[in-house]
């Protein structure tokens, strides 16, 4: 048609592209090998800067240059008057600002723009700060500018409130981003720190030396306000983790403080076991034991020889030190890491003692929340659940919801907890085995609070769907265990804690491993009905307790082994009663 | 130019440069059509112009003065021209699409001032109230000269204006020459609570509107831009978003309860809402999240297909100030407009928000005229030929095929083609089915202050405002603001639109006076306290009506098959309506072409020595002419190698280079 515009066709311009780029990538290798050539005989001048800067303009992640620009830059700036050098690095940044422009996430770039701030006479930290936010404004999760930022905000002094200002700002442009949300998180602590001395008396009666560390916690007045924040977040769009996440930060409490949670002995083999709040490495000096005032020289060892860090430290003590029951003996353990210690009375005529922080008296199972008021608690657990009758399937609000629960009063809650559990894993069933899980490890918490209310040594938790077994530090003294119906796989190496467990039923579950069953000294009888122990050698760790003398292993495939009887009472000589 | 210095033939010959026009003379000469394109007026864009203060003074007195146009004895030149077998089909000469304007000036004419400091809080002492209230009166008086029937009395119903009668003019106010009288200080005070105590405020005269009038563009038509709207779609496909910059809608805002508030419509929006409860959020975001892909879910809405859509939000249990942010702001619809309707325009709405910012629109820099320039460009690159102050007087008909053969401009010229597009306002009554017309009402106000201060004092706002009574229309309103490169800094441009159900005045004159502070209204009294202060002053008003021919189709005129009538602007917010017909009109003429395909880089274009590559003298003279208006374009490599490129009125080519500054968002592909 006349007039019409003619356009040069897909394969002409392809082919120009293609030449252009042959010439590009032959003035590039070229280039390079120029500035290696340079490196290698030591020049360091003005040309080697410039050499390098066209390089570096168009591939910005050229480490090896930017290490070669240092140099020089190191090397010029002893042969120049101040302002000079003030000069040399500022037109340095420039340079990195047009780089940064090229590849906004260059680890090259921004580490070289660290260096040039700590070589600059006078950095303008202001410019600097007002690159990060433009920077941030463009790509708001680019964790190379906040990594930059918070190099800049240390150094420039910039204030906490400004900053908490700066994630107001980001936060109400996307409450998605969590590196907002994190960097809040940060700076509430120092800018409303909770009055440490006052929390206490509030909170129900806890023992004198306070097992909660408050340093990183917000006073409550603006606490308050970070939870409706996180409200507006969450019911604006419930399907955004980020402001769920930092709502539990909110929640949750700080970290234990390690110490001494119990010490027990038992006159029969003179054992003493020490647990602690968190586990801990004692095989060195750190633990101390101190018998009626006689230091004594122990081996301490983890309950499992898997472990190097463990909750659960035992000794032997020398043979007849404690053994006659007509003696009473005082026992100091002392943790010198932490510089904390317990004592124990072993009075005449029993044949044990313990000395300890209970689970109810320590909240230990209020989950990681509940250093708050109730009343607070009780205030966020109404408004989740106007949430969750807007949105029943809301898989955070019903975790956020359980974990309340628990906080507030685990027991009272347990058939919503249970019942909610049941929900999250029909809906995200993606995740069910970390909600059963999850589950298994609350009922245990609640097995042992049930406990410890009746002050009984038996804990029986049959037909849960017990998917893990946890907290087994917790169960010291427990002498009798039933885990029966449950959908257990193994006897993990921590059952070893369970030192004065006599006798254990675990039938019906998916057990393949008995790494547990290790030297549990008064361990006498074993039934583990209709498992999956398939190996003679899977019973080995068998062996190591002493007083077993009734062995149930009825259903398990294990029993098609040749000679499995011969082989058994090769291997556990002392069971009396073996059922196959 | 010398009439015989046109071509005598031409594939398509085009008359009025507002947007449908102009995209369909881009769109056929990008496909290589011969474009002879057309303007009676000496500016381009007609109705859809934008100007600048002084330049939209110069458009009233146009208005005003305007007479039938003598044209016997032009009609003897072209009767000399009709050969046998041809008929003479008479177009307009005069423009009637224009009614009842009414101007309104209450900023001082006084020679600029500097005020005192105003700490904030500080009660105004009496003596200074007093005076204003002298001020006010006199200076109404004075301003509105030549009426004195309507001119202290905004809201009088006038029975001398017609909405279709548009030679009416007796009324309106004479800007040109201001009155001498005024001694009064500026008659409204410009302070407001939010203020810095220490801030010395300027009073912004009328003097300084006019000396600062080149910063002004002021759009006869006041329309966005859906960020997935058809317009935005087009610029990009057709690249001649390169020619224009934009800038995005900040807010939306809607006034209800006798305050103007913000309307929470994007997520970040929801989340920072004050005036919201968790559990709104909740069912706001739920419904916008439902409305998104509301087809997949037809269980939701099927009951309500012929019912009102105010009646499905009410059953979506949304509290009545969500229906109302939902019906009035979102959907923009009204409480007659049924479920499925309400639901597409909510879902467009929510498609568009974050393409290019927190809300769905943008607004384009230096203002709406910009844009059917921006097509006149595009067609000017490809060969497109453009006369302004040059008009057809007639077609000549072909009687027995009943096709157009040729035209006859206005300087006896006949000049042939095959088809021929032309602007409603160019039909006469005679080709006409029916003379029934609807109508936009229109305000344009310069104001001092944004209607709701926030941080950033540069951010344009759509504020929707529902109907103030039952029967009244719902307004739409945009406030304009300095960096979008339509008014000067210090002041607001504030546009409002509405269907007419009177003359532009009365409809908006209620409105105008709930949002701002108009010192002419009798009985108002300015000492009355904080309330009416914090409102936004107006300094210059004008009142308009436009005539909405968008109802019309090709069965409304009695023209032959190959003319094509575009219809002016419509009272819609976007511009889809216009971009739709010309898509339209440019498949009646070719219907195997694509519309606006993408245009070539220049350096991918070959040339074969054939045409002019150098730069048409018209171009040279017009970066003179007006080089402070424009500066020197990257995109003038586009002209070099543009062929031939005559114009009439070089100059005017010339508006659509301006440069803008660079924190906007110019729309491209994603």
């Amino acid at each position: 048609q006349h007039g019409r515009v003619k356009i040069k066709s897909t394969a002409q311009q392809e082919e120009e592209k293609r030449k252009e780029r042959e010439k590009k990538l032959k003035a590039y290798v070229s280039a390079r090998d120029g500035i290696l050539k340079k490196r290698s005989a030591g020049e360091h001048d003005e040309e080697a800067l410039q050499l390098t800067q066209q390089l570096l303009s168009s591939n910005p992640d050229f480490a090896t240059l930017w290490n070669y620009r240092r140099e020089v830059l190191l090397h010029l700036e002893t042969l120049r008057e101040k302002d000079e050098v003030q000069k040399l690095y500022e037109s340095e940044l420039h340079f990195i600002e047009a780089c940064l422009k090229v590849n906004p996430k260059s680890y090259g770039c921004w580490h070289h723009r660290s260096w040039v701030n700590t070589r600059l006479p006078q950095p303008d930290w202001t410019r600097e700060l007002g690159l990060c936010d433009r920077c941030l404004s463009l790509d708001e999760r680019n964790f190379h500018c906040w990594d930059y930022r918070r190099v800049v905000v240390k150094e420039s002094g910039v204030s906490v409130e400004q900053e908490l200002q700066f994630t107001d700002h980001l936060i109400g442009s996307n409450f998605s981003n969590y590196s907002s949300w994190h960097y809040r998180s940060t700076l509430l602590p120092q800018l409303h720190p909770q009055p440490v001395p006052d929390s206490a008396p509030n909170a129900s009666p806890s023992p004198t030396t306070s097992p909660q560390f408050h340093s990183h916690r917000v006073c409550e007045e603006q606490l308050l306000k970070e939870y409706e924040l996180a409200h507006n977040a969450f019911f604006t769009d419930p399907n955004d983790q980020s402001a769920w996440f930092y709502y539990r930060w909110l929640l949750g409490r700080a970290e234990r403080e390690e110490m001494i949670s119990c010490v027990y002995v038992s006159r029969e083999g003179e054992r003493v076991s020490v647990a602690f709040s968190k586990p801990v490495h004692a095989q060195s000096e750190g633990l101390m034991l101190v018998l009626d005032g006689q230091p004594q020289q122990v081996q301490w060892r983890s309950a499992h020889p898997r472990f190097r860090h463990s909750p659960v430290w035992l000794c032997d003590l020398p043979p007849g030190s404690i053994s006659d029951i007509s003696n009473e003996h005082n026992l100091n353990i002392h943790w010198t890491e932490k510089h904390t210690h317990r004592d124990c009375a072993l009075y005449t005529g029993s044949a044990e003692s313990w000395c300890r922080d209970s689970a109810t008296d320590q909240e230990l199972f209020r989950s990681e929340l509940s250093v708050e008021k109730s009343s607070v608690l009780q205030a966020e657990l109404q408004s989740c659940n106007q949430l969750l009758e807007l949105e029943p399937q809301n898989k955070w609000c019903l975790l956020t919801i359980i974990l309340l629960m628990r906080a507030l009063d685990p027991l009272g809650h347990e058939k919503e907890t249970l019942a909610h559990f049941q929900t999250l894993k029909e809906v995200d069933p993606m995740r069910s085995s970390y909600y059963s899980d999850l589950c298994s490890k609350f009922l245990i918490e609640n097995t042992i609070l049930k406990m410890e209310y009746a002050e009984v040594r038996v804990f029986s938790l049959s037909d849960k769907n017990l998917t893990i077994l946890c907290h087994l530090d917790q169960l010291l003294f427990v002498t009798h265990i039933n885990l029966s119906s449950n959908q257990l796989l193994r006897l993990p190496p921590q059952f070893a804690m369970l030192q004065c467990l006599e006798v254990l039923e675990a039938d019906d579950n998916a057990i393949e491993s008995l790494e547990g069953l290790y030297h549990l000294p008064k361990l006498e009888e074993v039934s583990l009905r209709n498992n999956q122990i398939c190996k003679l050698s899977d019973l080995e760790s068998l062996a190591s307790c002493t007083k077993l003398t009734r062995l149930d292993l009825r259903g398990n495939p294990v029993h098609r082994t040749a000679n499995i009887e011969s082989e058994l009472s090769q291997l556990l000589p002392l069971v009396a009663a073996l059922s196959l | 130019m010398a009439a015989e210095d046109l071509p005598s033939q031409f594939d398509v010959v085009i008359l009025g440069t507002g947007l449908t026009e102009s995209v369909i003379a881009a769109a056929c000469s990008r496909v290589g059509q011969s474009v002879l394109h057309l303007d009676r007026r000496n500016y381009y864009a007609g109705n859809w112009a934008s100007f600048t203060f002084n330049g939209l003074l110069s458009w009233i007195e146009e208005y005003k003065n305007q007479q039938e146009v003598q044209i016997t004895e032009l009609e003897q030149v072209w009767r000399s021209l009709i050969d046998e077998g041809e008929d003479a089909v008479p177009l307009s000469a005069v423009d009637s699409s224009i009614s009842n304007l009414e101007v309104f000036c209450y900023a001082s004419e006084e020679e600029e001032e500097t005020k005192a400091p105003l700490t904030s809080f500080q009660p105004v002492n009496a003596e200074t109230v007093s005076e204003e209230t002298n001020g006010d009166s006199t200076e109404a008086q004075d301003t509105v000269t030549g009426d004195d029937a309507m001119a202290t009395d905004a809201k009088t119903p006038n029975e001398e204006h017609e909405v279709s009668e548009p030679k009416e003019e007796q009324h309106t106010s004479d800007i040109s020459e201001p009155s001498q009288s005024q001694e009064e200080k500026e008659p409204q005070l410009i302070s407001s609570p939010a203020d810095p105590p220490v801030e010395v405020e300027k009073k912004i005269t009328y003097q300084k509107l006019v000396k600062e009038g080149r910063r002004f563009n002021i759009d006869l038509v006041s329309k966005l831009m859906y960020s997935r709207g058809a317009l935005v779609d087009l610029l990009i496909k057709s690249n001649v978003s390169r020619y224009a910059e934009f800038k995005n809608i900040g807010r939306i805002l809607t006034y209800s309860n006798g305050k103007v508030e913000q309307v929470p419509c994007s997520r970040a929006d929801v989340f920072a809402s004050k005036q919201l409860t968790v559990v709104e959020k909740r069912m706001l975001m739920k419904f916008l999240t439902f409305c998104l892909d509301f087809e997949q879910h037809p269980e939701e809405y099927q009951d309500y297909t012929e019912k009102p859509f105010r009646e499905f939000l009410k059953n979506k249990k949304l509290t009545e100030n969500l229906q109302d942010f939902v019906l009035h702001s979102i959907a923009m619809v009204t409480q007659q407009t049924l479920t499925e309707e309400g639901l597409k325009a909510t879902q467009h709405f929510l498609r568009c928000l974050g393409r290019y910012g927190n809300t769905p629109f943008l607004f384009p820099l230096y203002g709406l005229g910009e844009i059917p320039q921006c097509f006149c460009r595009m067609c000017a690159v490809f060969g497109g030929i453009y006369c302004l102050r040059h008009s057809v007087q007639c077609l000549v008909v072909d009687k027995a095929a009943n096709k157009v053969k040729a035209v006859i401009d206005t300087r006896g010229q006949r000049i042939s083609c095959s088809h021929f597009v032309v602007e409603d306002s160019y039909i006469r009554d005679e080709q006409r089915q029916s003379t029934a017309y609807r109508q936009i009402s229109r305000a344009v106000l310069i104001t001092d202050r944004s209607v709701l201060p926030s941080e950033s004092d540069q951010q344009i706002s759509l504020v929707t405002i529902p109907p103030l009574e039952p029967s009244a229309p719902a307004v739409r309103m945009v406030e304009l603001c300095s960096s979008s490169m339509t008014c000067m800094p210090g002041t607001y441009l504030v546009h409002l639109t509405c269907s007419s159900s009177g003359t532009a005045q009365e409809d908006l004159a209620p409105v105008v006076s709930q949002l701002f502070h108009v010192s002419t209204i009798p009985g108002e009294e300015p000492s009355e306290g904080a309330e009416e202060r914090s409102k936004p002053a107006v300094l210059w008003v004008m009142y308009f009506n436009m005539r909405d021919t968008s109802a019309l189709d090709s069965s409304s005129y009695s023209l032959p098959s190959n003319v094509h009538v575009c219809t002016g602007p419509d009272g819609s917010l976007c511009s889809d309506y216009s971009i739709k017909l010309a898509e339209s009109v440019f498949h009646h003429i070719l219907p195997d072409e694509e519309f606006c395909p993408p245009a070539p880089n220049p350096e991918d274009i070959i040339y074969d020595g054939d045409g002019p590559q150098a730069e048409g003298p018209g171009f040279d003279e017009s970066t003179n002419t007006e080089a402070d208006k424009s500066q020197a374009e990257e995109e003038g490599a586009a002209h070099e190698k543009s062929p031939s490129t005559e114009s009439s009125e070089p100059a005017e080519m010339d508006s659509v280079t301006q440069q803008a500054p660079s924190d906007t968002t110019p729309p491209s592909e994603e």
